[in-house]
């Protein structure tokens, strides 16, 4: 591989263009800058819906009334699911690290619709802030709960339309997200970059972008169908219209499924880059992990009904949904598989990004194993629509996406900004993020399996204790990703000179200077060899 | 631009195709008038999915392209087929 020239550029950070100041940030299509604008914007929605958590979080460590009304807290759990799963998580990943690593790492200039791009950073911005406004605007906070449930989202006087209308257009953000990766991933890869020799994370977003396109439309059509029967009176779902609940829980579960997908798809790619690079060592098994995430992106659509087995689905459906729920365990687990062989005899430096991306494995792993308790029939019955539920649901979006995310801000910082942030801290950080994520999310497990419903304002005084527990555990938390996010914006204004490669990565990005060059590359890259060859190691071949 | 001009198809077989679409639009609301039972929807998506197809092949270009995005794109209305007859498949044996 040659990587030529790239210093007579200056960095995308001072770029000046044709506009100035904030317009050359709010006008940018370099895939750099929107990725960044994606990352402020998350950063500060995360804390918002985080902190609307810890409000629930101190309403639930006392039975009865502690800080809030009944209705304010359906209105809490509502928006803070709304923020979370369609501005944070579903977007997050690929909006960030995909706008600013994908073209980089296939040895590309931009994404390969850069107008396009941007205009899906506004769609987002102006979903995001509706989503956010319908908290306060007209009859009320939206209180039917992220999932829209019909015939309830249909009566209910509340906001609903606005959320609707906010995901609505989130999701079209998310398809042309989708759409510009398809095209730049198919048209743009560098000269000799075959498919096989592309690095694992485009990998991982390119199965992604094809759920994002495919599957998202569907959820689009759904909520306009429920806007359409609130206001038009149509029966689509209501059963006093004559519509059919069941049809709407489908038709958002065809999406919101695979939704999981395009949240944990994409950090099961960039804890793929991190292993290799911290443990030295080719990844083991590329071949089996590019396939595993093909496998996973298209199993995934057919695994919806898993979340509707006490909803009156037939017997036939329910046990399809569950043969596919275990079926599509496997390729998960073969990326366990591969990415703990991956470090098995290799040279391995703890630093905080390998930390976090082991971190990942383990919550994912305790996120996927309840799942499969969800995931079967008899046991459903028990734990469905309990605290057990919120725990594993958390696990595997907090505790796979969200820490994978965490990884992925401490291995591609000193990248991103050319500036280092302080390990100390972040090892720190990373205890409390790590002892406060499990000590709020394991009692959910516990309380749940004893009989704790989920989204209840109010509890059995039985159930207390766990959820003392679980309150201490929030605060834990809270603090750590405070001190994480300061550690990181510090390290970013004022930490030490980032070198171009201070992990000793073998893949596009850590062959450019930090931060990267306005262009990434003034003469594209020739690929003439498989992605993740350490030369110094040697069982390379 | 070569490559553009092998694409242009002629107005004749354009015409065509438009003729062929707007034949099966009057189909799809003639037979309205016959009565499928639980099957009413899944007519009604076969004469769409026809009409998708003659666009696609047609409009889109899609004959001219390689087998690979052929197949990409068959991929894709496999996938949606299946989708939906899992859903009605509940639906009807609920």
């Amino acid at each position: 591989m040659s990587i030529s020239g790239s210093e007579t550029q200056v960095s995308y950070l001072e770029y000046q263009g044709k506009h100035k100041g904030i317009w050359s940030w709010l006008l940018s299509t370099d895939h750099k800058r929107i990725g960044l604008l994606y990352l402020y914007a998350i950063i500060i929605f995360f804390f918002v819906a985080a902190f609307l958590g810890l409000l629930m979080r101190i309403e639930l460590i006392a039975p009865g009334r502690t800080i809030m009304e009944p209705q304010t807290y359906n209105g809490l759990f509502t928006i803070h699911g709304i923020i979370m799963i369609f501005v944070i998580v579903i977007p997050g990943l690929a909006a960030v690290f995909g706008n600013f690593f994908l073209p980089i790492l296939i040895g590309a200039r931009d994404v390969a619709f850069p107008k396009l791009n941007l205009f899906s950073w506004y769609l987002y911005m102006i979903g995001a802030i509706l989503g956010v406004l319908s908290q306060f605007i007209g009859g009320g906070a939206p209180d039917t709960g992220w999932t829209f449930y019909v015939p309830y989202s249909v009566e209910s006087s509340t906001n609903v339309i606005y959320a609707l209308t906010a995901a609505f257009i989130l999701g079209f953000s998310s398809i042309l997200t989708g759409l510009n990766f398809i095209v730049t991933i198919h048209r743009m890869r560098a000269p000799g970059m075959g498919w096989m020799r592309m690095p694992l994370f485009p990998w991982a977003l390119y199965a992604t972008a094809w759920i994002q396109v495919l599957a998202t439309p569907i959820v689009g059509i759904t909520l306009l169908m429920v806007i359409a029967e609130r206001v038009l009176n149509i029966g689509f779902f209501d059963p006093a219209l004559g519509g059919d609940p069941v049809l709407f829980q489908h038709l958002f579960w065809i999406y919101s499924h695979p939704a999981v997908y395009i949240m944990i798809l994409p950090a099961m790619g960039i804890v793929t880059e991190i292993f290799p690079t911290f443990s030295q060592k080719p990844v083991f098994g590329y071949g089996a992990i590019v396939l595993s995430s093909l496998a996973i992106a298209f199993v995934g659509y057919f695994v919806w009904g898993h979340h509707m087995f006490t909803s009156g689905m037939s017997y036939n459906a329910r046990w399809f949904f569950s043969f596919l729920t275990f079926i599509v365990a496997v390729p998960s687990a073969i990326k366990v598989f591969n990415w703990i062989s991956t470090m098995y005899g290799g040279s391995i430096d703890l630093k905080p990004p390998l930390l976090y991306a082991i971190s990942f494995i383990f919550l994912f792993m305790i996120g996927g194993f309840t799942g499969l308790v969800l995931g079967s029939l008899a046991t459903n019955v028990q734990t469905h629509d309990t605290a057990f539920v919120m725990a594993h649901f958390h696990y595997i979006i907090f505790g796979g996406m969200g820490f994978a995310f965490f990884a992925a801000i401490h291995y591609w910082a000193p990248k991103m900004f050319g500036r280092m942030y302080n390990f100390r801290l972040a090892y720190i950080a990373w205890g409390f993020n790590f002892i406060g994520f499990n000590m709020l999310y394991f009692p959910l497990f516990i309380v749940g399996l004893q009989g704790m419903p989920r989204r209840a304002y109010d509890y059995l005084p039985q159930f207390q204790s766990g959820h003392v527990l679980s309150t201490i555990g929030s605060f834990i938390l809270f603090a750590g990703l405070l001190l994480m996010v300061y550690n990181l914006i510090r390290g970013a204004r004022k930490g030490a000179v980032a070198p171009a490669n201070p992990w000793k990565g073998v893949t596009l990005e850590w062959k450019i200077p930090s931060p990267p060059p306005h262009e990434n590359f003034d003469d594209l890259p020739e690929i003439t060899s498989k992605p993740y060859l350490f030369g110094n190691i040697s069982d390379n071949k | 631009m070569k490559h553009e001009d092998k694409h242009i198809s002629s107005y004749s077989s354009l015409a065509i195709v438009l003729a062929v679409l707007l034949l099966l639009t009057a189909f799809s609301v003639w037979i309205t008038g016959f009565h499928f039972g639980a099957f009413t929807v899944a007519v009604a998506l076969i004469i769409a999915s026809v009409k998708v197809a003659t666009v696609l092949i047609n409009f889109m270009h899609l004959k001219f392209e390689n087998l690979f995005l052929r197949l990409l794109v068959t991929g894709v209305f496999v996938m949606f087929a299946l989708v939906v007859i899992l859903t009605f498949v509940d639906y009807y044996f609920r």
